[in-house]
């Protein structure tokens, strides 16, 4: 693994920020086991979940104790976007969310690893797995939104669904230096509309700014999916505490 | 739209530099380039490939089963094609 900086070097809520992102979508991803369409995309799925646990870990453990991190806070002390909270929903909207965050993740671990900060060397490792994931949501948008009618119209319903969410994405963290956030986002914007006109998609012209935004992630206010989430993924650890394999 | 309607596909994979594309299976995908990143997830997560070749199955000419003893057995009973009658030097490896 990557060498973790000293903790007092570390920025503890940027820590959070990234971490619970990844730990978050990779528990909605892992939801897929046993229901994705084809065998073959549930492992994709499945390896791009475990791909963001393994994030997870490390940025938690930067901030302070993995398990008691993941599995005993509460609903508000969580730090990731509202849009990774999302319910896959159809196969088209986990598509969409994947695009829209792996984008994101991948312009944003790029910049992050050509910087000296504390988030470094993660960043650098995984920013090829950024890559791929982005690579895995761009193949799937084309093929859904140029495919037949039916996946045109459930790939454009998911990406005006989850539009309002990506304004959140582009609000500077809290102990990230050095990023160029409106820069981010109009690399982030270029890159998903271009992905979206080769798709024969729509760029959806839906609120992402401003008082119909949605996104207080980063604040610790959440939508009502993820309770439930949280839920499912606390019960086993808060049922039996200190239970091993 | 069902898993039966992927066709299917072989693929192969080389372990690493300097070695030959193995067949390590078979997998669905709708298109070829979907096909290289499944078998991507399904045959190198785990650090066993440098280079992955995907290759329609209805693409490959196999021999029947029924043409065994034509095919191979000719080739059962001709030791002199083995190269067995050399002495080997001692220190040779890997020979």
């Amino acid at each position: 693994m990557t060498t973790t900086p000293p903790a007092d070097t570390v920025p503890t809520a940027a820590a959070l920020a990234l971490g619970d992102d990844a730990l978050v979508l990779s528990h909605r991803l892992g939801e897929w086991a046993g229901h994705a369409p084809v065998l073959e995309e549930e492992v994709a799925l499945a390896n791009i979940a475990l791909d963001l646990l393994g994030q997870a870990r490390v940025l938690l453990s930067m901030a302070g104790d993995e398990d008691e991190l993941a599995f005993l806070r509460e609903e508000r002390a969580f730090r990731n976007l509202q849009l990774v909270e999302q319910p896959g929903g159809d196969f088209a909207h986990t598509i969409a969310r994947q695009l829209y965050f792996s984008v994101y993740q991948h312009l944003l671990y790029d910049r992050l690893a050509s910087g000296d900060g504390p988030f470094a060397p993660l960043a650098g490792k995984a920013v090829k797995e950024a890559a791929y994931h982005r690579d895995h949501a761009e193949q799937w948008t084309l093929r859904l939104g140029d495919g037949t009618d039916e996946s045109h119209t459930r790939m454009q319903r998911a990406v005006d669904a989850l539009w309002r969410f990506t304004g959140e994405m582009f609000q500077p963290v809290e102990g990230i230096d050095g990023i160029d956030w409106p820069g981010l986002e109009s690399a982030w914007r270029e890159a998903v509309e271009y992905v979206l006109g080769r798709a024969t998609l729509t760029v959806p012209d839906g609120p992402r700014s401003g008082a119909w935004r949605a996104g207080a992630g980063r604040q610790g206010l959440h939508t009502e999916p993820f309770g439930r989430m949280l839920a499912e993924m606390q019960h086993l650890h808060r049922s039996h505490p200190g239970a091993t394999w | 739209m069902t898993h039966t309607d992927w066709p299917l596909w072989e693929v192969f994979v080389r372990s690493r530099r300097g070695l030959s594309h193995t067949h390590a299976g078979s997998l669905h995908a709708p298109d070829a380039e979907l096909a290289l990143r499944n078998a991507r997830d399904l045959y190198t997560r785990r650090g066993e490939g440098v280079s992955i070749w995907v290759v329609p199955s209805s693409a490959v000419t196999a021999s029947s089963p029924d043409e065994k003893d034509p095919f191979f057995e000719p080739a059962a009973d001709k030791a002199y094609r083995h190269p067995t009658f050399y002495e080997i030097p001692e220190g040779v490896q890997h020979l």
